[in-house]
């Protein structure tokens, strides 16, 4: 894992389930071909609803219309971000449009240990409720070493990570694969 | 030391140890491995990445593939992505693979299966894993699919992972698991003809809130669950995953071992209970006696409100189906306020599997097999004026713009299914209440949200209807 994560915030609010994060309707595409997989980049977070989307703002889109790749990296959401069904296309959306972390107050199971498994996005947590501190644009720099995020739009302010803990191996590793590989449970 | 609950039981034994305690992260051995037409494509990519492309899976007798998300569509996409189950089925000579061969590479929208009981696929996977003898007490299961909790109706540990973690399981039978605190939930009484186990989980779910029971095992107990059927106890394990729960449960009772025993493809199982000392993270009571018809309002699960308090919601459509609300006893619930009379909006019908389908056939309205001249639970559905659709998961998770009942336009509806998120039945602008089977028909007769003690003068029957 990269040991300082910079870029533009885009913060979402609470519950924000799997369907907003990428509707049902683009799960057609098969991830695991290559062409197909870079459409859940274009579909990321298709489905939150318009005046939710990029807090406290509203109204702007995650990625832009037919293009790949957002312009942000790191996104903001309040409580049981990745609620909803267990598709793991979600945090693999999110990555594929180019973001590399979340960084929310708590998540839903199965997209927490889809986003570690799978190696797509860091998912930090914090204690303290960001949705209303951080605008969407706002340039932030993870340290993760030091467990800290600063928002250096806003003059520099300090906003603690929790420890990530257990998963940290696995994140580190790159996805539960490379972790076990790296530990001698399967065969390089 | 505390006794352990069913579920840290049923890890232990599974992680080879006398005991684990909640918060542990242990290895287990999986039992029963499910993917599906729209998760499987992506497991099975990483499983040839990551094992090699001519790797073959754990266990072939383990894993169950179900094509049930995306079948009645004209979507290439979709019919490409049943191939692909079909080809790895093929590669890996698996035995339990639900196909539906009505489905081909051909331009256009396939056509429904003409007899339920003449095709190989099944409709819904949580509705026909139990029917096709993959349900055991005691083992554990991994599906790709957030509702894979449904089978802890059947004292069994059974939970959603993603694609990841399924090709993991896929090349090594094992996964990881932190083991959950569990929150225990006890209904006391029986339940009341007019109420529902999804009036309880709605209940449940609008009281501890969509991420209530978040990493936590949610365990149904008390006398209360006892007196529902088999199938309304799947309607409860089925919606822990709408509190975050990571698995929901029930104990063990002669209802599930008469249905284990006659439908299990493994004759052996072990049963569950938890010790008398076991340590909860909650408890919660609720007396049924009390309880109400439920509602969970636009745009969430845990918008809970009594169907009385919101009667005077005007609908545009009513949907009964999915592996919550399209059961044979959900059928018969609704059939029985419908019979007779006439719905005032359109009632989209879908059955959770073929089996569904083929029951509402030759079932009556009190859960037996319909004489000659009797009306079947199909017939009387039909005559109420609702449209019939075919088994699988259709509008309850929007799908395809040609998907059956899917909410197109800012529509209001209710429905019998699980989530009501912004868009998840079709269109952003729609919104969905969500309910059971008794309050959606009661609701389609009057065409607005209405309370089914309005309709209901007696217990309804639900016979033999999923009882085996
Ligand atoms: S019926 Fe609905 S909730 Fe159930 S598996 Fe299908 S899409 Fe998921």
């Amino acid at each position: 894992m990269t040991k300082v994560i910079k870029g533009k915030a885009f913060v979402l609010g609470d519950n924000i389930d799997t369907d907003q994060i990428i509707p049902a309707k683009y799960l057609a595409y098969n991830p695991s071909d290559a062409t197909e997989r870079k459409f859940f980049g274009m579909y990321a977070m298709d489905g939150v609803p318009a005046g939710q989307s990029g807090l406290p703002f509203g109204d702007v889109r995650f990625v832009r219309p037919n293009e790949f790749k957002s312009d942000f990296s790191i996104v903001i959401g309040g409580k049981n971000f990745g609620c909803g069904s267990s598709r793991e296309h979600a945090p693999l959306a999110i990555a594929e449009a180019g973001a590399s972390c979340v960084v929310a107050e708590f998540y839903a199971r199965i997209f927490f240990r889809n986003s570690v498994n799978g190696g797509y996005v860091v998912p930090f947590e914090t204690g303290e409720r960001l949705v209303e501190l951080i605008k969407t644009g706002d340039e932030l720099e993870i340290d993760v070493g030091k467990g800290e995020m600063k928002n250096v739009t806003q003059g520099g302010r300090v906003h603690k990570l929790k420890p990530l803990g257990d998963v940290a191996p696995i994140i580190d590793a790159g996805g539960v694969f490379e972790y076990a590989k790296e530990s001698g449970m399967m065969a390089r | 030391m505390p006794g352990m609950t069913i579920t840290e039981k049923i890890l232990a034994k599974h992680a080879k140890r006398d005991s684990v305690v909640p918060g542990e992260n242990i290895w287990v051995d999986v039992d029963v491995l499910m993917t599906h037409d729209v998760c499987g494509p992506g497991t099975i990519g990483i499983f040839h990445k990551e094992f090699g492309r001519n790797a073959k899976v754990w266990d072939r007798n383990k894993v169950v593939i179900i094509p049930d998300h995306y079948i009645f569509t004209a979507d290439e996409k979709c019919h490409r992505n049943i191939q692909i189950l079909r080809d790895f089925v093929k590669e890996q000579d698996l035995p339990f693979y639900y196909d539906p061969e009505f489905v081909s590479m051909n331009p256009g929208k396939p056509n429904p299966y003409l007899d339920p009981t003449k095709t190989k696929y099944k409709g819904v996977c949580h509705k026909a894993l139990p029917e096709e003898g993959h349900i055991r007490p005691g083992e554990i299961m991994l599906g790709t699919d957030s509702h894979t909790c449904t089978a802890g109706a059947f004292g069994m540990f059974a939970t959603g992972v993603g694609n990841s973690d399924a090709a993991f399981t896929l090349g090594t039978g094992k996964t990881w698991l932190k083991v959950p605190p569990t929150m225990k939930f006890t209904f006391h009484g029986q339940i009341p003809p007019y109420l529902t186990a999804k009036d309880l989980i709605l209940a449940v779910i609008g009281d501890i809130s969509v991420s209530g029971a978040t990493y936590k095992s949610m365990y149904f107990a008390g006398e209360g669950i006892g007196s529902l059927t088999l199938e309304d106890r799947m309607t409860l394990t089925n919606m822990a995953i709408e509190a975050g729960g990571k698995n929901g449960v029930c104990d063990v009772d002669e209802k599930t071992l008469n249905y284990v025993r006659a439908r299990s493809r493994i004759k052996t199982w072990e049963v569950y209970t938890d010790d008398k000392n076991a340590a909860y993270d909650y408890e919660g009571d609720y007396d049924l006696s009390i309880m109400e018809p439920m509602v969970a309002k636009p745009h969430s699960p845990d918008n809970k409100d009594t169907a009385h308090n919101v009667r005077d919601v005007k609908l545009d459509q009513a949907y009964i189906g999915s592996c919550t609300g399209g059961k044979i006893t959900d059928m018969i619930m609704a059939a029985n306020i419908l019979k007779g009379q006439q719905v005032k909006i359109p009632t989209y019908v879908v059955p959770g599997s073929t089996e569904v389908h083929a029951d509402m056939k030759r079932f009556n309205l009190r859960g037996v097999l319909k004489g000659p001249n009797e009306k079947s639970v199909e017939d009387i559905l039909s005559d109420a004026g609702c449209s019939m659709g075919a088994s699988g998961c259709s509008a309850c998770l929007g799908g395809p713009a040609d998907t059956f009942g899917r909410l197109n336009r800012s529509e209001v509806c209710i429905s019998t299914t699980n989530r009501n998120f912004p868009g998840r039945m079709g269109s952003m602008s729609a919104a969905v209440f969500l309910a059971s089977p008794l309050t959606v028909a009661a609701s389609a007769l009057t065409g607005h949200i209405t309370d089914p003690r309005e309709f209901i003068t007696s217990p309804i029957e639900t016979g033999m209807a999923g009882v085996k």
